[in-house]
C-alpha cells in the first residue's frame, strides 16, 4: 500500500445494551469471548459451562462434569477445545462438539482460580489459590503437570499466557511473568492483592487490577507504572480487567454495578454505565470489535456501540 | 454483527430446556403398571392371548360378547332386509387396515395438480409394461389417444406470460443478465483481465435499445435425490428400458437436447415415447427384425456437438433455482468475483465474513553457505596410535559388516557389543556369583535361615548386638586387605573414626573382644552402648564381601545428607522498600526483581520455544543446598514485614471472634480471598511472630510508644485481661534469632520438621549406621522427653491466654511456605550449638502462653503424633506423661505438642549433653 492508512476513527466504547442473557446456571462466574469474538463462553456456580452465541443469546452447549462451581474456562484457537477450572480443585479438557471431558486434570491443593491455554492449546496453564501455577500438557497422557511454578506466596487470582509468556497475578500483590524465551522470572510488586491481570494487544504493556480500586499499567520490559486509573469500586472480590479492542482504553469491573472505561494515554474516566444493583462479576472484551460482555448474578449482557442496533435485532 | 453464517440458520419457538444431568431419572415402569392404550388414548385391557388379546369382551368392543356388531334384523314389508355382502374390511377396525396394508381412502391430489414426477414414475413402468406385453407395442393406442393434459401450474404460467423455452422469473435487462453470467462462469488458469468483458459488453450495448427486457433463460432445477444405495457416486445400473429399445441412441439424444426435453416435458406431453422405436434394437444387439434401418452401426457423431471452448457450458448459472445460501447475501457479486481466480467454491461452504488472523510464522534459520549436510568424523592426528586406532576402527567396520550379515545386532550379547564398540572391561569380576567363595555360597544358606531370625531379632534389639557381633567377628576374620581405607562410615567424627578403624582391625585378629576395648572409656555408658550398637551394624553392612562389590561402585563426590534442602535461591526481598516505592509510585527497578527462570523442557518444547538453558538440568528458580533445620531459611519475608505490624498484632490478640474458630479449613492454605476484608493483616503465623517479637524489641529500644508493653498490643475491640501480663516482657530480636536457630530440635510447628523428627527417631531404632550426626540425633529424644514432660507440666495448669491466637495455630500448619534466607552464619542443629537454656525457656514459655486452640481435626492428629512420641519416650517417664496429657486433653489446650519445643532441659540431660559436646565438632 503506498498510501498511508487513514488516520483511524475515534474508538466508540460499546455502551449500548443489545442483550441480556438469563445464563439459569447460578450465579455467572466469568464470561468469555472465544477467540475470535463470535461466541462465548459462561462459568456458571450450579457446576456447568455453557457456550453461547451471545449475539442471538441462544445457548450452544452446556457442559458438565465439574464438581463445584465453575470458575474460570477458555477455548482453544480453533474452537475445538475448551478449558475450565472451578472449586472442585480440577482442570479440565472439553471437547466442544461432543460436550465430553477429555482430560481432568487434578493436583492442586486448593480451589483453580483461573486457566488458559497456550496458543496451541497444548499446554494449560492454571493458578489456584494453593499459590501454585500448573502447566497441564494436553498432547501426552501423563496426569502430572509438566511444571509447577510455585513462586507465589499466595492464592494466584489469574493469568494471561502469551506466545511465550506466563503472566501471573497473585494476592501476594505481585504480578510474575515468565518468560519462557529469555529464561527468567520477572515479578514486579504492586503493593495491594492482585486480582486480575491482563496483556495489551501489542504485548508491551500488563495491566494488573488490583484491591486498592487501582488499575495499574506497567510497562513489561522495565517494570515502570505508565498509568493508573481509579475510580472504580474493587475491595473485596476478584474482579476482572480488560483492554478494549485496539487498546485505546482499559475497562474494569466494579463492585458498585458499573463498568468503568478509561482513556489508556491519558487515564480519564471514558465512560462508566451501570449494569445492575450488583457486583459486575466479569467482563470480557471482544477480540476484535467494539464488543463487550459482561457478567451480573446470574446474567450476561452483551453491549455494542450506539450504531449496533440494526444488526442485532431480530 | 451477524455474520452470514449465523444468518444461515433459523431457529423458532424457545428452546426446550436443557436437560441438567443432576435430575433423577425417571424410574422404568414395572411391567404391570404398564398399560396399552390406543390410538385414541382409551386404555385397552388385556384379556389373555388365546381370548381375544385386546380388544374382546364386553368393555373394550362394540358392546357384544363376540366382539363385533351383529347385523340388525330389519323386518318390514316394504323394506326387506337387502343381502349384505360383507367385505373383509367390514370386520376390520383402523388398527387392523393398518396391519394389513390397506391403503386408507384419503384426500389425494388430482392429475391436475400432481406433480410430472410422478407422470414420469408411471410412464416408466407403462414402457416397462409395454415390453412384457404380449405385443409389444400394444399401448401405443392408449398413448395416441391419450388425452394431453396440461397441469395447473404451466396453465398458471402460461396465464402470466411465460412461453415455453423461457426461464421462470422477472424480466431482466441485459446488462443484468450479462452480468449473471460473468459471475457464474468457471475460469480455468489464469483469470481473464476484467477489462475485457466490460469492453464486449459496452460493445453489446451499442445497438441495444435500453429499455428491453429479456426472459430469463431457462434452466434446469437441480435434482437433489438422495442416494439410498451401495453403488459409487454416480453409477447408475443399466437400465433394461433403454439396453433394449435402442438406449444407446436416446442417451446421446438426452445428452444435447436436454432443455428441449425438459419443456416438452413440462407441457406433459411425452415426445421421447412417441418418437421411440419399438422393439429390440441398439448397436449391441446389431439389427434386429423389425428394424429396416442399417444405419449409424459406429454411432460415430460429429465434433460439432461438442463444445469446443471451456466454460460457457451455459449461459447463466447452472445453480439458478437452488437457494443456496450465498446467491442471496448482498455483496454476492463482488465477493464471487474475488475468489473467481480460485474456483467455485464447494457447494454449502461460504467464505468467511471475518478471516481467522494469520499466525506468525518464523522463517528458519539460514544455513551458512559452506554447510553441507554431512556429518564428517573429526580428524584423527596423523601419530602411529591414531594411524593405528583409524586402522583398527576400519577392520572393526568391515567386522562389523561380515557380522550383521550373520547374525544381526539383536543377536549378540553385551559383551559382544562392548568388544564392538571397544569398551573398557568393568572393573571387577563380571558376575555376582564370581564374587562368592565357596564358604560364601554356604552362608548364603545361613542368611536364608538368619534372615527369619533377625525379623525377629529387630523385634528385640538387645539380642542382636550379642549376636551379630559373632557375626561380623566370622565376616571380617579372614579378611587381609585394608578395604577399611574405602569406606568410613563416621568420616565426619574423627574420633570415632579411629575407634571404628581399631575395631575393625581388632575384629580382623578375631578378638572376640574387639568391640569393648576399641569403645572409648571415658564415655558415659548410654554413649557407649550407642556406640556398640553402630559400630556392629557398621561392621555387618559393610563386612569384606561388600567392599569387592564395592569395587564396582565409585563414591559419590558429594554425600546426600538429610540435613540438607534445597530452596530457592533467589527470593523476592525487601517488602518493606517496595511497600515505600509503591506508596510514592516509583515503580521500576525498586518494584521488580528478576530471576533466573529455568522453564521445563517440554513445556519449551509445547510453547515451540528453544529452551534458554539448553545444558541446565534445573526447572524452575535455582536452587541452592541448606541445612534443612535452619529456620533462616524461611525467616525472609517477615523480617521485612513491619508494615503488617499493628494489624497482626491487633489481630494476634483479639482473634477471638466465633466464626474464625468454628470455619473449617477448606483449603491447606488460607488466603485472603477466604477473608475478603482482612487482606492485609494475613501473613504467616510465624513472621507474624517475628514482626511481634521486632516490633515489641523496636518499641522497647526506642520507646516511642509510651508504654512499651502494652499499646502495641492492645486491641481495638477487647483484650482478656491477662494478656498484658503474659506478654510483658519481650527479649530482643537477637535473642529470637538464637531460638530460632536452635528451632529445629524443639521441633517447632510445621508439619514437615515433626514429621522429619518422627522418621529420624525410626531411624535411631533401626540403623545407626552411616550418619554421623546421628548421635547428635539420638540424644534428642531424650532431650525431647524432657521437654515434653517440662511442657505437659506446665499445661496442666490451665492456661490463661489460650484463646489468644487459635488462627494462628490453623495458619502455623497450613501458611504458605516462606523463602530462605542468608546463605551463610546460619545456626543449624548439625553445627550443633546449644543455646541459653534461659533464653529458650523464655521463649518457650512464650510460646506455650501462645499455644493455639486447635479444631478437631488437627487436635486428632496431634493426639495421633503425641501417642508416636510415647513410645520413645522411656517408661519410667510415661506415666507422668500419660496423666498430664490426658489433663491437658481435658483442658482445651492439647496442641502443646506441636511446641514439644516448649520448656526446659532437665539437668540430667543438660550433664549429659555437655559431656557429649566434645565428641561434636
Amino acid at each position: 500500500m503506498a498510501f498511508p492508512q487513514p488516520k483511524p476513527e475515534k474508538a466508540e466504547m460499546p455502551s449500548k445494551l443489545l442483550r441480556t442473557v438469563d445464563c439459569k446456571q447460578g450465579a455467572v462466574r466469568a464470561v468469555r469471548f472465544n477467540v475470535d469474538g463470535n461466541y462465548c463462553l459462561t462459568c456458571g456456580s450450579d457446576k456447568s459451562l455453557k457456550l453461547w452465541n451471545p449475539y442471538r443469546g441462544i445457548v450452544l452447549k452446556s457442559y458438565t462434569g465439574h464438581g463445584y462451581e465453575v470458575l474460570d474456562a477458555d477455548g482453544s484457537f480453533d474452537n475445538s477445545q475448551l478449558c475450565s477450572c472451578g472449586s472442585d480443585k480440577a482442570v479440565i479438557l472439553w471437547d466442544v462438539a461432543s460436550g465430553q471431558v477429555i482430560r481432568k486434570f487434578r493436583g492442586h491443593a486448593g480451589k483453580v482460580n483461573c486457566v488458559r491455554f497456550n496458543e496451541e492449546a497444548s499446554v494449560i496453564i492454571s493458578g489456584s489459590i494453593d499459590s501454585s501455577v500448573r502447566c497441564w500438557d494436553t498432547r501426552s497422557r501423563r496426569p502430572e503437570p509438566i511444571q509447577i511454578m510455585d513462586e507465589a506466596k499466595d492464592g494466584v487470582s489469574s493469568l494471561q499466557v502469551s506466545e511465550q509468556e506466563i503472566l501471573t497475578g497473585s494476592v501476594d500483590g505481585r504480578v510474575r511473568r515468565y518468560d519462557l524465551r529469555v529464561g527468567q522470572l520477572f515479578s514486579d510488586f504492586t503493593g495491594s492483592p492482585v486480582t486480575s491481570v491482563s496483556f495489551s494487544k501489542d504485548g508491551q504493556c500488563m495491566l494488573s487490577s488490583s484491591l486498592d480500586s487501582t488499575l495499574r499499567l506497567i510497562d513489561k520490559d522495565t517494570g515502570e507504572l505508565l498509568g493508573e486509573y481509579t475510580g472504580h469500586k474493587n475491595s473485596k472480590y476478584k474482579l476482572d480487567c480488560c483492554f478494549s479492542d485496539k487498546d485505546t482504553h482499559v475497562g474494569s469491573c466494579s463492585e458498585d454495578g458499573k463498568v468503568y472505561f478509561w482513556d489508556l494515554v491519558e487515564g480519564s474516566l471514558a465512560l462508566a454505565f451501570s449494569i445492575g444493583s450488583g457486583v459486575v462479576q466479569s467482563l470480557s472484551f471482544h477480540p476484535r470489535e467494539s464488543k463487550l460482555l459482561t457478567a451480573m448474578e446470574g446474567n450476561v449482557q452483551l453491549w455494542g456501540k450506539q450504531s449496533d442496533e440494526e444488526e442485532m435485532v431480530d | 454483527m451477524a455474520a452470514p453464517t449465523d444468518l444461515d440458520y433459523v431457529s423458532f419457538g424457545t428452546p426446550l430446556e436443557l436437560l441438567s444431568e443432576d435430575e433423577p431419572l425417571k424410574r422404568p415402569v414395572p411391567l404391570q403398571e404398564q398399560t396399552v392404550k390406543d390410538e385414541r388414548g382409551r386404555i385397552q385391557r388385556f384379556h389373555g392371548a388365546f381370548t381375544g388379546g385386546f380388544s374382546a369382551g364386553y368393555f373394550n368392543t362394540v358392546g357384544s360378547k363376540e366382539g363385533w356388531a351383529p347385523s340388525q334384523f330389519i323386518s318390514s314389508r316394504q323394506q326387506k332386509a337387502e343381502k349384505q355382502v360383507f367385505q373383509p374390511e367390514d370386520f376390520m377396525d383402523e388398527e387392523d387396515l393398518a396391519e394389513h396394508g390397506i391403503a386408507p381412502r384419503e384426500i389425494m391430489t388430482t392429475d391436475d395438480f400432481a406433480s410430472l414426477t410422478k407422470d414420469q414414475i408411471r410412464s416408466k413402468a407403462q414402457a416397462l409394461s409395454v415390453l412384457a406385453a404380449p405385443i409389444p407395442g400394444a399401448t401405443v393406442l392408449e398413448d395416441l389417444i391419450a388425452a394431453s393434459r396440461i397441469s395447473i401450474g404451466v396453465k398458471l404460467l402460461r396465464k402470466m406470460g411465460w412461453k415455453e423455452g423461457q426461464g421462470i422469473g422477472p424480466r431482466v435487462k441485459r446488462k443484468l443478465q450479462r452480468q449473471r453470467n460473468g459471475a457464474g462462469l468457471r475460469l480455468y488458469g489464469c483469470a481473464l483481465p476484467p477489462e475485457d468483458s466490460d469492453k464486449s459488453e459496452e460493445e453489446d450495448d451499442a445497438y441495444i435499445p435500453e429499455n428491453v427486457t429479456f426472459a430469463p433463460k431457462d434452466v434446469i432445477p437441480i435434482d437433489f435425490t438422495p442416494k439410498d444405495n451401495l453403488h459409487g457416486l454416480g453409477y447408475s445400473g443399466i437400465d433394461p428400458g433403454k439396453a433394449i429399445i435402442g438406449g444407446v441412441l436416446e442417451e446421446h439424444i438426452h445428452l444435447f437436447s436436454v432443455e428441449s426435453e425438459r419443456t416438452s416435458n413440462l407441457l406433459g406431453s411425452e415426445g421421447g415415447y412417441s418418437t421411440r422405436k419399438i422393439g429390440v434394437s441398439g448397436q449391441a444387439f446389431g439389427v434386429g427384425v423389425l428394424e429396416e434401418e442399417d444405419d449409424d452401426i459406429y454411432g460415430t457423431e460429429s465434433l460439432s456437438r461438442y463444445d469446443t471452448v471451456i466454460g460457457e457450458e451455459e449461459p447463466g448459472d447452472s445453480m439458478y433455482g437452488w437457494s443456496a445460501p450465498y446467491e442471496y447475501s448482498k455483496k454476492n457479486a463482488e465477493f464471487i468475483k474475488d475468489i473467481a481466480y480460485a474456483g467455485r467454491i464447494l457447494e454449502g461452504f461460504t467464505k468467511p465474513a471475518k478471516s481467522l488472523s494469520i499466525k506468525k510464522i518464523y522463517l528458519p534459520p539460514e544455513l551458512p553457505r559452506d554447510y553441507k549436510p554431512v556429518h564428517c568424523h573429526p580428524i584423527l592426528p596423523t601419530s602411529d596410535t591414531g594411524y593405528q586406532k583409524s586402522s583398527d576402527l576400519m577392520t572393526s567396520c568391515r567386522q562389523m559388516e561380515q557380522a550383521a550379515v550373520q547374525n544381526s545386532r539383536h543377536q549378540m550379547n553385551a559383551v559382544l557389543r562392548r568388544n564392538l564398540i571397544e569398551e573398557p572391561t568393568l572393573p571387577g569380576p563380571s558376575s555376582v556369583f564370581d564374587l562368592l567363595s565357596n564358604e560364601a555360597k554356604n552362608r548364603i544358606k545361613e542368611v536364608k535361615q538368619a534372615a527369619e531370625q533377625k525379623q525377629l531379632s529387630q523385634s528385640l534389639p538387645s539380642c542382636i548386638q550379642t549376636v551379630s557381633n559373632n557375626e561380623a567377628l566370622r565376616a571380617w576374620q579372614n579378611i587381609c586387605g585394608d578395604e577399611i581405607g574405602t569406606f568410613k562410615p563416621f568420616e565426619k567424627i574423627p574420633e570415632k573414626q579411629a575407634r571404628y578403624e581399631k575395631y575393625i582391625s581388632k575384629l580382623k585378629q578375631g578378638r572376640s573382644d574387639a568391640l569393648e576395648t576399641s569403645l572409648d572409656s571415658q564415655m558415659t555408658e548410654w554413649e557407649r552402648g550407642r556406640e556398640r550398637e553402630e559400630f556392629v551394624r557398621a561392621a555387618m553392612l559393610y563386612k569384606p564381601s561388600n567392599s569387592t562389590l564395592a569395587s564396582r561402585f565409585t563414591q559419590g563426590k558429594h554425600e546426600d545428607d538429610s540435613e540438607n534442602v534445597y530452596v530457592v535461591r533467589d527470593h523476592e526481598d525487601d517488602l518493606n522498600d517496595k511497600d515505600e516505592a509503591v506508596k510514592m509510585k516509583m515503580f521500576g527497578q525498586l518494584t521488580r526483581d528478576t530471576f533466573e527462570w529455568h522453564p521445563d523442557k517440554l513445556l519449551c518444547k509445547r510453547f515451540n520455544i528453544p529452551d534458554p538453558y539448553p545444558s541446565s538440568s534445573i526447572v524452575g528458580l535455582t536452587k541452592v543446598k541448606k541445612d534443612k533445620y535452619s529456620v533462616f531459611n524461611f525467616l525472609n519475608v517477615m523480617e521485612n514485614a513491619k508494615p503488617h505490624l499493628k494489624q497482626s498484632q491487633s489481630e494476634l490478640s483479639t482473634d477471638q471472634k466465633p466464626d474464625k474458630a468454628s470455619t473449617p479449613l477448606k483449603s491447606n492454605r488460607r488466603s485472603r480471598w477466604d477473608v475478603p476484608g482482612k487482606e492485609n493483616d494475613k501473613k504467616d503465623s510465624l513472621s507474624e511472630f517475628i514482626t511481634l517479637a521486632r516490633s515489641q524489641s523496636l518499641s522497647e529500644r526506642q520507646g516511642s510508644q509510651p508504654d512499651s508493653s502494652e499499646p502495641a498490643i492492645v486491641p481495638k475491640e477487647q483484650t482478656p485481661p491477662t494478656l498484658d501480663d503474659l506478654e510483658e516482657k519481650r527479649p530482643s530480636m537477637d535473642l529470637f534469632k538464637a531460638i530460632f536457630a536452635n528451632s529445629s530440635d524443639d521441633e517447632s510447628s510445621s508439619e514437615g520438621d515433626s514429621n522429619d523428627e518422627d522418621n529420624q527417631q525410626g531411624q535411631n531404632k533401626s540403623s545407626l549406621i552411616k550418619d554421623p550426626t546421628s548421635l547428635i540425633e539420638c540424644q534428642e529424644p531424650c532431650e525431647n522427653k524432657t521437654k515434653e514432660t517440662f511442657s505437659n507440666k506446665e499445661e496442666c495448669q490451665p492456661t490463661k491466654s489460650s484463646d489468644t491466637s487459635e488462627n494462628l495455630a490453623t495458619e502455623e500448619q497450613f501458611g504458605p511456605r516462606l523463602p530462605p534466607v542468608i546463605p551463610d552464619g546460619t545456626v543449624s542443629l548439625s553445627s550443633g550449638s546449644v543455646f541459653p537454656e534461659t533464653i529458650k525457656r523464655k521463649y518457650k514459655e512464650k510460646q506455650n502462653k501462645h499455644k493455639p486452640k486447635m479444631d478437631h481435626k488437627q487436635k486428632r492428629y496431634k493426639k495421633k503424633k503425641k501417642h508416636k512420641k510415647h513410645k520413645h519416650k522411656s517408661k519410667s517417664k510415661k506415666k507422668i506423661i500419660e496423666g498430664c496429657t490426658s489433663s491437658s486433653d481435658s483442658t482445651e489446650n492439647s496442641g502443646s505438642d506441636t511446641g514439644a519445643s516448649s520448656s526446659v532441659l532437665s539437668t540430667e540431660v543438660l550433664l549429659k549433653r555437655i559431656k557429649s559436646l566434645p565428641t561434636k565438632t
